[in-house]
């Protein structure tokens, strides 16, 4: 009974999270325009999705964006990690705090208060990209932070010491010792950027170009128009996307329980 | 040496010029145009316009019930499932956490999407319910921001600790009134705060539900709309006061890195 209880509770909150998505993507692969009027299968919206210029020049600069961003954020994040926790304690206290401010903003604000700066008063043109790259990368860079600053922590500091010792130079030593130790929380925290720049709608709206959208931006709009054909070739998109991230997942997972199995060895 | 400490410290400076130019400058920026008007003179109006006009503050009370109602859906709906995921002993148990995990990975916009396609199947007409609609969105929106900390909180739970209340006489119930629950308050404090700012502000997603009604995300937006800088500059710092206000009241209670476990998992 307990059981019972237990499996229907989770089974519960996963059929309310995947419900819709799993209707869509199978309504994707149909010649439906609304979801419950079931027609003949069809590839149509696939099809539609990769040969509409629109489309995957969207796409396309949705990825541009997101990694480009997390490039910037991670090594802007990985750096910053890095000299604050070697520098004095007010530094970095400061350093900390500026860094939370995004991470607990909202989003709407983030993305309004660096529109007003960047365009209205220094006068930034939306379409040079500059308000856009820079939104992106304050919203991501707090969180590479994050990611690494838990791994300095755990770091062995007198592997540094010794590298120095036996004539390495600061530099050598940081990047042969210090980036290997910490390299998970960047790769991490890498991860994590590209994420939240894929899903990002507002601070891309109130800095993007007139002329360019992200998959956000233009699914955002496209519900709210009548073009059938694109709104049901986005039904195919979240397909795509969802195998996308079902394989990186399991792929990840595996690579990643490999490891643990291989640490438990003892190899 | 001295030479040494300098190098390394140094590599935070362009991360910390970043931080001083795109993050504390735009705060100020904020501020010097919640308090001015069009020709640049110092003003007070457009923050006691915000306290004086009925449907402004209608729109604070609206984004504040979506948000607080939004948030008690989550946590009703994730407690139980954290707790059970938490103390079962599946096999397959990484999975199914994974399984709570990936819509966070999943475009917000094409998650809404489908959830509107299924709503309209069942409702006919969305705008019926605005309300209901709103919460359902966003609740399906958040759910794993609420699900994962409390996982966590509880999966690190000292499991002596309800064997110990038991065995002093404590039954099932007043077990986890009294050992469980208050251990699980930190995760709960950091799910709620990942849940209850972004529902006063996501008005994307009441757009995309055909709910018209204001929250105060849509105000920035509708001032965006109309190049009022000043006007939602001050709505942005009024959002900031309440995030502000939200974060001292829950600091110390939170768990540390919460938000970053997302990634982490990956």
């Amino acid at each position: 009974m307990k059981k019972g209880f237990r499996s229907f509770v989770i089974l519960f909150v996963l059929v309310f999270l995947y419900a819709p998505i799993l209707i869509l993507i199978l309504y994707s692969f149909t010649n439906a325009t609304t979801i419950g009027a079931f027609r003949g299968f069809s590839l149509k919206n696939f099809v539609t999705l990769f040969t509409t210029p629109e489309l995957r020049s969207m796409i396309l600069g949705t990825i541009v964006l997101a990694v480009g961003a997390a490039f910037l954020a991670t090594v802007l994040g990985t750096m910053g990690a890095i000299g604050a926790f070697y520098s004095s304690r007010r530094a970095g206290t400061l350093i900390n705090s500026l860094n939370e401010v995004p991470v607990v903003n909202a989003d709407v604000v983030t993305g309004f208060s660096v529109c007003i700066l960047l365009v209205v008063v220094f006068g930034v043109s939306k379409d040079t990209y500059i308000p856009l790259v820079v939104g992106h990368v304050v919203l991501c860079a707090p969180f590479v932070y994050l990611s690494v600053t838990p791994k300095l922590k755990q770091m062995d500091s007198s592997i540094y010491e010794a590298a120095l010792d036996l004539g390495a130079t600061p530099a050598r030593a940081l990047r042969s010792i210090v980036i290997p130790q910490i390299s998970s929380g960047i790769v991490s925290g890498f991860a994590l950027a590209i994420t939240l720049s894929l899903d990002d709608y507002f601070i891309a709206t109130y800095t993007k170009p007139a002329t360019f959208d992200t998959i956000s931006t233009y699914v955002v709009n496209a519900t709210k128009g009548s073009q059938t054909a694109i709104k049901t070739a986005l039904w195919a998109l979240s397909a795509v996307i969802f195998a996308v991230v079902v394989v990186i997942v399991t792929v990840v997972n595996i690579r990643g329980a490999k490891d643990a199995g291989k640490e438990r060895a003892g190899v | 040496m001295r030479v040494l400490k300098f190098s390394r410290k140094s590599l935070g400076i362009p991360y910390a010029v970043f931080l001083v130019l795109f993050v504390a400058l735009p705060l100020l920026v904020l501020l010097y145009y919640a308090f001015t008007n069009g020709q640049g003179q110092f003003t007070v109006s457009n923050f006691a316009g915000f306290f004086t006009d009925p449907n402004t503050l209608g729109t604070l009370c609206y984004s504040l019930a979506v948000a607080f109602v939004t948030t008690l859906v989550c946590l009703l709906l994730a407690y139980p499932a954290a707790y059970f995921l938490a103390t079962s002993h599946m096999k397959r148990k990484q999975v199914l956490i994974l399984l709570f995990i990936m819509p966070m990975w999943i475009n917000f916009s094409l998650r809404i999407t489908a959830l509107k396609e299924l709503l309209t199947l069942f409702e006919g007409n969305l705008a019926r319910y605005p309300f209901m609609n709103a919460v359902i969105g966003m609740s399906y929106d958040f759910l794993p921001f609420m699900i994962l900390p409390i996982y966590n909180t509880l999966s690190r739970l000292d499991i002596s600790l309800i064997e110990a209340a038991k065995d002093l006489g404590a039954n099932d119930v007043s077990a986890f009134l009294k050992v469980t629950l208050p251990l699980s308050v930190p995760g709960i404090v950091s799910g709620v705060s990942m849940v209850f700012l972004p529902a006063m502000t996501n008005y994307v997603v009441l757009d995309m539900l055909y709910n018209s009604t204001y929250i105060m995300g849509s105000l920035i937006g509708s001032y965006f709309s109309a190049y009022n800088w000043h006007g939602g500059s001050m709505i942005a710092l009024i959002l900031l006061a309440i995030i502000i206000a939200f974060t001292l009241l829950t600091r110390g209670m939170e768990d540390d890195n919460q938000r970053t476990v997302g990634g982490a998992l990956l």
